[in-house]
């Protein structure tokens, strides 16, 4: 009964029972045996056959390195958050539980790899090189999103759930055409999918499975099982475990601990690797724990159990890190106080630039809708900015 | 100078919003992102943080309040001369944040306010009028699992409307027109039972038609095809002593698991329940355990975790008599008892029990383990008698045993407070600035409003918890 393979779907007649399919999902639990983990909530670390080896190289800085992003990210996903209490941005998506997931994964990018985003990745692009401040724009309605996907490797947000799958399966597709893929370590590259536990019960995914499989498409499927999609659970959505599901597709699937940012590193370095070897698809299952609510206009004390967030307290990503760093390591206090410092001065700045926001000018809604601009549009815009300018400055 | 916070749209349209209860008075210094305030909105309960760094100028606004989005809440004296970083100006309407456009309408940090006329909440499509709101904000009130029932989501806003909203009464003509009032899992139930939904009278709050309505409806015709609808599932074992039909069990609500409901019923909806939490080291108290087993006085009985909290409970009740009380509602007397009747849940085989130990502040921690012995092992081979199960003044249940880090406990009914004991782990625990593992411990205590102040409980508790911290300030007690 505890083991979810105990259970042959098959059979007929044979639906689960709540307790299989909890027992096999594990939503309040440690993950089940399969999850991989290589440190512990107790900042222990532990080897995995299979993967530990992904981050032999990894070393006292490097970890270090690892947990001023968390912290940093962290930092300024609560001034996000601050920010729309007190009216400054419309909404915000917070992110607090999941720096790990994000951070483990961004850092196993390289610089020619693609990004797909949902709304939540403000590790991953904090991992890519943009700044915080440009996540601003679209949570305090000034803009659709303020960098360069290109030239960042990373995609615009995308608010439809689980739409980037297509997106980030078609540019996979791509690559491959374009020979990127199995020939060259150094251009080979790959593409990595940012999505929830709620998105995999999206259409949109599904076809993103079965296209990426049916042209062995070099995208990482990196699913953030947060245990909520909003206020449903994720034994209402599913009776298997979600990196199961990718048998199904015929990829590789791979569930690792999401609040344990090395075993997420070495998770994410296999399955690009994969990716740009040819061997792609992959999916990923970050097991973690969303601690806020799913967006500030979401209150969870509505539908779930705080016992359950005390639970996952105790699981913390970047506590472990610290406690790993302190006790094995033997990092001083001197380095967490400036991680704390400079992530108080992030803050600052973070709010600093959110209050001076200036509102984007009329052009900006042609200037970037083509690469290559038509004349009607031209026109459009000229008539438009004339028509803004009849009013002499005044608004 | 004096800066003023105005109630921010804390959700996404949202309009207005009522204090909660303030955390700061005027003459309080604040700093940025410090928790001012509570506020219920349609969607939820939030904190708002302080936009800004000073001292409190003045409150505008009493718990109780409802507030529309854009009105002044508090002022702040910032003491710098400069005006704190100006939000860019709204694009449309012309009026600076806060005060009212051309139009009518408020312009706020994030947007405007309704339309003047427009409704205080956007419309839900086929929504019924104040029949359903007053059934919705009826089950919102019962509990977690009716709110979560109703929680909203981004997608669909929260279905209760304003006090303040007419309530205009329902056309019957219009009514049987309209989608039947039931939910959507119980219109497909209809569908798939053949059930007309407008030949129903619904026996939910505000006549919402329920699931059971549809059954019973469906009942005759079910008898006579005698097919199970698809959509059950029929692999489930029938008890043969119950009366099965179409795939369920069903069993009478009897003996033990009656009593139980009962006693849980009347106890949640009579005394105001609150529930504080308490994480506790115990690293301390398990080494005690394990030096006294070792020790020729423990030789002849098993010193469970449970002995020592049921120690430290008789213990900080002394200090605290309050939680050893009853509320005697037809007396108008509130009962403090001067001996400690301690009940302990226990699952047996035929249910939930709570078998007392006699004066059990009168034990000491031996007598206590082998009363608990005594007492578990009656329970659970079923010989616990009525009298031992009668006449209990606070309460222990060990969710711990059942790898759980802590719960709600309801009360006893009649008793003033229950400790709820979470399990005993390893866990990261900050000693002396430090990290390290220690052994950790959940306790919860629920207690009866009227008559436990939360100081009392919060006395009471941490009581509880200081000494499971350190036994040895039991010394001092």
């Amino acid at each position: 009964m505890s083991d979810p393979q105990s259970w042959v779907p098959t059979d007929p007649g044979s639906a689960p029972t709540r307790e299989h399919v909890l027992s096999g999902l594990h939503g309040l639990d440690e993950g089940g045996p399969e999850l991989v983990q290589l440190l512990t909530p107790e900042g222990l670390r532990v080897d995995d056959e299979r993967f530990g080896g992904r981050v032999a190289d990894v070393g006292v800085e490097e970890l270090k390195g690892y947990y001023r992003d968390m912290v940093l990210v962290r930092r300024f996903d609560r001034e996000g958050n601050a920010l729309q209490r007190q009216g400054e941005l419309g909404i915000w998506v917070p992110l607090l539980g999941q720096e790990a997931a994000q951070i483990g994964a961004g850092r196993a990018l390289t610089s020619r790899d693609m990004v797909f985003p949902s709304y939540r990745e403000h590790g991953v692009a904090w991992c890519r090189g943009i700044d915080p401040t440009a996540l601003l724009g679209i949570f305090r309605g000034t803009d659709h999103g303020s960098w360069d996907p290109l030239e960042a490797r990373f995609h615009l947000y995308t608010i439809v759930i689980g739409n980037q799958c297509l997106n980030a399966t078609g540019y996979a597709m791509g690559q491959k055409f374009e020979g990127r893929v199995g020939g060259d370590s150094e251009t080979d590259e790959a593409t990595m999918c940012f999505f929830g536990d709620g998105a995999t019960s999206q259409g949109d995914v599904h076809e993103g499975f079965v296209w990426a499989a049916a042209f062995d498409a070099p995208v990482v499927f990196y699913c953030q099982n947060n245990q909520w999609a909003i206020s449903v659970p994720l034994e209402k959505q599913t009776r298997v475990p979600l990196f199961q599901r990718a048998r199904g597709y015929g990829f590789p699937g791979v569930r690792v601990d999401g609040n344990d940012v090395l075993a997420c590193l070495a998770v994410s370095r296999w399955a690009l690797e994969e990716c740009r070897t040819g061997n792609g698809p992959v999916l990923v299952e970050a097991f973690t724990y969303r601690m806020d609510a799913h967006t500030t206009s979401d209150d969870p004390s509505r539908y779930r159990l705080a016992d359950e967030l005390e639970l996952w307290k105790l699981k913390d990503p970047i506590e472990r890190v610290r406690v790993h760093l302190v006790r094995e390591l033997g990092v001083g206090s001197e380095f967490f106080d400036s991680v704390q410092e400079e992530s108080d001065a992030l803050a600052a700045r973070f709010r600093a630039f959110c209050l001076a926001m200036p509102d984007p000018g009329p052009e900006r809604m042609f200037s970037e809708v083509y690469a290559d601009r038509s004349a009607r549009l031209e026109a459009q815009q000229a008539d438009y900015l004339a028509y803004h300018a009849s009013f002499g400055g005044e608004r | 100078m004096v800066d003023v916070f105005r109630m921010p749209d804390v959700g996404e349209g949202l309009t207005e919003a009522e204090i909660v209860a303030w955390q700061v008075a005027p003459g309080d210094t604040v700093t940025v992102n410090q928790i001012l305030l509570e506020i219920e909105t349609a969607k939820a309960v939030v904190e708002l943080p302080s936009p800004y760094a000073g001292t409190v100028h003045e409150l505008l606004a009493s718990p109780g309040d409802t507030v529309n989005v854009g009105e002044p809440i508090i002022a702040i004296e910032t003491g710098s001369g400069s005006a704190p970083p100006a939000p860019a100006a709204p694009a449309t309407g012309g009026a600076k944040i806060g005060e009212a456009g051309a139009d009518g309408r408020i312009a706020t940090l994030v947007g405007y306010g309704p339309r003047p006329g427009s409704a205080t909440r956007r419309p839900r499509p086929g929504r019924r009028g104040a029949p359903v709101a007053a059934a919705e904000e009826a089950s919102a009130q019962v509990g977690l699992s009716a709110a979560a029932a109703t929680a909203p989501t981004l997608d669909q806003p929260d279905p209760r409307v304003p006090r303040s909203a007419p309530a205009s009464p329902p056309d019957p003509a219009r009514e049987s027109s309209l989608v039947p009032l039931a939910k959507p899992p119980v219109r497909k139930l209809a569908k798939d039972l053949g059930v007309d939904l407008r030949e129903l009278t619904g026996s939910g709050p505000g006549g919402v038609i329920t699931r059971e309505d549809v059954l019973a409806a469906a009942a005759p015709s079910v008898a006579e095809s005698s097919t199970a609808p698809s959509t059950v599932p029929t692999a489930l074992p029938a008890d043969p002593h119950a009366g099965s039909a179409g795939g369920e069990r069903r069993e009478p609500i009897r003996g033990v698991r009656k009593a139980t409901a009962a006693a849980m019923v009347q106890s949640a909806f009579t005394a105001p329940h609150v529930t504080e939490f308490l994480t506790v080291d115990v690293t301390e108290t398990m080494a005690l355990r394990e030096r006294l087993r070792g020790s020729r006085a423990f030789a002849d009985v098993k010193l469970t975790p449970l002995a020592f909290v049921a120690k430290a409970v008789c213990l900080a009740a002394r200090r605290t008599p309050a939680v050893n009380a009853s509320w005697d509602e037809a007396a108008g007397e509130i009962v403090y008892y001067d001996r400690v009747q301690l009940g302990i849940a226990a699952a047996t085989p035929r249910g939930l029990m709570v078998p007392k130990i006699r004066d059990a502040d009168r034990l000491d921690l031996h007598g206590l383990a082998v009363a608990l012995g005594t007492l578990t092992e009656t329970a659970r081979a079923g010989r616990t008698t009525p009298a031992d199960l009668t006449g209990g003044t606070i309460t222990i249940t060990n969710v711990g045993v059942f790898g759980v880090d802590s719960g709600t406990p309801i009360l006893n009914p009649g008793e003033a407070a229950i400790l709820a004991v979470g399990s005993i782990k390893p866990a990261p625990w900050v000693v002396d600035g430090e990290l390290a593992v220690r052994t950790v411990c959940r306790l919860a205590l629920s207690f009866d409003h009227r008559l436990v102040d939360g100081e009392q409980g919060s006395r009471f508790l941490a009581d509880v918890g200081a000494l499971l911290e350190d036994p040895a300030t039991a010394m001092l007690w």
